[in-house]
């Protein structure tokens, strides 16, 4: 095992080319360091390797010999059935992709209007609203089913795209965020704008929005994923199978409505779909994910 | 989502109220201020104000769904709903207090382990020698941010009767049990193997004790070995955002802090123990608080994987709810149960307001300061 070694435990920080003589107990520490951090990305990659292996698997292999990484024989059998109409899966792609597209640019644009309002316009229950907003921050979305999908009935969408999008186009953690942003702005180039005659809805546009991209670049990222990923707000909001989003056709596929055995393979692939926009979003902008999480995880 | 809530009040107070000056460029902004908050003054009003007050009143009606939650349909029954899933005798509290039971298994199993595995990939990754850090951190944390939906199918595969779990217990020669179909409970299980009682036979004055409709030997059960698979994907998912916090903690510890202990010869241990666990104290409230408020959620991954069974030991009040409304159509009944469960959370909720009070401000700076090292991207600049 190469470790990067360092002259002075106080300079530990720089990494040296490696250094001739390193103490025993030193090189034992960090074999030791590098076992265990070894053995725990075994445990968190692994997973996600067998199940790309297991989708190129046949259902005899993947339960008879589920470890191994090598399929044998290498079929695309699974991927096919899920785009030849076995699965209604190109439906719930669509579906999902519809969704989440609407619910992102909506959620950008209704977050960062209510946080530039409750940061910045002064005006008569700015700060009960901005309480309000602090207060159903706290409430957990999974104890409204009932109520919200009575809601949806009593306004005549249930069963619908409006229903389905509607409801996810604000959110109060995502309102925070943009409100927290906006805050730390300094409020003199605003100013220099609006003496320049600059209206509310023109700064607001083309001044104040461009400069909070770092923060808009947050929440789109948080609605994608967040959106991409839901799955009980559409359970009670919709019914036909023609609504049903990725995720809900993943959990149908589990109870079993296609019948016949395991079918692992299958599963395992459309479940890797349903992985790829976020893996892919998360190796090309994972700072900003780093910065909604430690802003307001949402992840219970 | 709780984690920002503890930098409201610090925000709130700091935007200075702006010089009189200003005044002029001001007035006016009212009819604009409305305007921007009015999407989400619809959408939260609609879809999070209302349904709180219509899931108090439904949970006092019998109502089945026809018709509107105020017709002729739904009946007035007060508090009867809550007295059925408390008092009553019957099916109805029996899996209430099932579904409780195992939630509270689930929760004190999942938050100290969650919390003891971020802690050690925090240390693990923070460690100063290591190359290729953010790959791990990313790699640690990459399973938070995916489906749980689709994670969960993963795992259904991982611990097949012949999946991967089994097929490495195997090889070290343990027959592993067929996991979502055993519903033994770990306790039961651990007196048996000391033969101190078993399901067939359990000790008298246990099985023979009944506290609201579950017997004591029942209460006492632990979490099922079905349930210990969801436990352990609940805990590999959520360590990673867990572990977030903890680096961001561990960035925080003074050097000359580190250093001093160092000269002063202590161990890795005594360092761990006495140096950085007291700096991250105020981080290791929020990510238990946090868990204590997130568990008692779970709903998803119970849906994928156990929907209740096997002998209704995967059942949760959240899920329980959903199935009572969903499945049976008694909608009081269900909003009943989810207003106890909310009256959990929120209990947790402020639990963690309460244990994480004064020490907001240094954790905001702290937060604040991380997030501003990460939007300008420089790793090492930051103190």
């Amino acid at each position: 095992m190469t470790t990067s070694a360092t002259g002075t435990p106080l300079r530990q920080d720089v990494e040296e080319p490696s250094a001739p003589r390193l103490p025993v107990r030193t090189v034992v520490k960090r074999a030791a360091g590098y076992s265990v951090l070894l053995m725990f990305a075994v445990i968190y990659i692994y997973p996600f390797l067998i199940q790309a292996a297991t989708s190129f698997k046949t259902d005899e292999q993947a339960s008879s010999d589920a470890l191994s990484l090598r399929p044998d024989p290498f079929t695309t059998d699974a991927w096919l059935r899920l785009f030849d109409g076995s699965v209604p899966f190109a439906t719930w792609l669509g579906n999902s992709v519809l969704v989440t597209v609407c619910v992102t640019l909506g959620k950008v644009l209704f977050n960062s209007l209510a946080g530039y309002a409750l940061s910045r316009l002064k005006f008569r229950g700015v700060n009960t609203l901005f309480m309000l907003v602090v207060a159903v921050l706290a409430v957990p979305g999974v104890v409204l089913l009932i109520p919200k999908f009575l809601v949806l009935q009593s306004l005549g969408i249930w069963n619908t795209y409006t229903a389905m999008i509607v409801p996810l186009l604000v959110d109060a953690a995502g309102i925070f965020i943009m409100k927290q942003f906006f805050d730390s702005v300094p409020y003199s180039i605003e100013e220099a704008a609006r003496i320049d005659g600059a209206g509310v809805i023109r700064t607001f546009w083309s001044i104040v929005l461009p400069m909070a991209r770092p923060a808009l670049i947050t929440i789109t990222i948080l609605s994608f994923q967040g959106s991409w990923n839901e799955f009980t707000h559409f359970l009670v909001a919709t019914q036909s199978p023609e609504l049903n989003t990725l995720t809900r056709g993943l959990a149908n596929l589990t109870s079993g409505q296609l019948g016949s055995g395991n079918q692992f393979p299958l599963k395992l692939a459309a479940a890797l779909v349903a992985t790829i926009p976020v893996a892919i979003m998360f190796v090309l902008l994972q700072r900003f994910f780093v910065t909604g999480a430690n802003a307001g995880g949402e992840k219970g | 989502m709780p984690s920002a809530l503890d930098t409201v009040g610090e925000a709130s107070t700091k935007q200075a109220p702006p010089p009189a000056k200003r005044r002029s460029l001001r007035s006016g902004e009212n009819p604009y201020g409305w305007l921007f908050v009015s999407p989400m003054i619809i959408v939260l009003g609609l879809f999070l104000i209302i349904p709180i007050g219509l899931a108090l009143w439904v949970s006092l009606l019998s109502y089945n769904g026809q018709g509107s939650p105020f017709g002729p349909n739904a009946h007035f029954v007060g508090l009867e709903n809550y007295r059925r899933l408390f008092f009553q005798e019957g099916l109805t509290r029996t899996d209430f207090m099932t579904s409780l039971r195992n939630t509270f298994y689930f929760v004190v199993f999942v938050v100290p382990l969650q919390t003891v595995l971020s802690l050690s990939l925090a240390l693990v990754v923070h460690q100063r020698f290591l190359r290729g850090r953010s790959f791990f951190r990313s790699a640690f944390y990459f399973p938070s941010v995916t489906s749980s939906i689709a994670i969960s199918i993963v795992f259904l595969f991982l611990f097949q009767n012949t999946g991967v779990v089994n097929s490495l217990l195997s090889k070290v020669g343990v027959d592993g049990p067929a996991w979502f179909s055993d519903p033994r409970g770990l306790f039961h299980i651990a007196l048996e193997a000391v033969g101190l009682g078993s399901t067939a036979n359990p000790p008298a004055v246990l099985a023979d004790n009944d506290v609201a409709g579950l017997s004591l030997w029942e209460w006492f059960a632990g979490p099922s070995v079905a349930m210990c698979t969801i436990i352990s994907l609940v805990v590999w998912t959520t360590a990673g955002t867990f572990m977030l916090m903890f680096i961001a903690g561990l960035q925080d510890l003074p050097r000359d802090l580190e250093e001093a202990a160092m000269l002063d010869g202590v161990n890795g241990w005594q360092r761990l123990r006495y140096v950085v666990i007291p700096h991250l104290r105020p981080i290791l409230f929020l990510v238990i608080t946090l868990g204590l408020i997130g568990t008692w959620q779970v709903f998803d991954q119970i849906y994928v994987m156990g929907k209740g069974a096997p002998a209704k030991t995967t059942l949760t009040p959240a899920y329980l709810s959903y199935d009572a409304g969903f499945g049976n159509f008694k909608y009081g009944l269900g909003a009943a149960m989810s207003f106890v469960l909310f009256a959990i959370i929120i209990a947790m909720t402020l639990l963690q307001r309460y244990v994480t009070r004064d020490k907001d401000a240094v954790k905001e700076r702290r937060v604040l300061r991380v997030s501003r090292r990460q939007i300008a991207a420089s790793d090492r600049e930051g103190r």
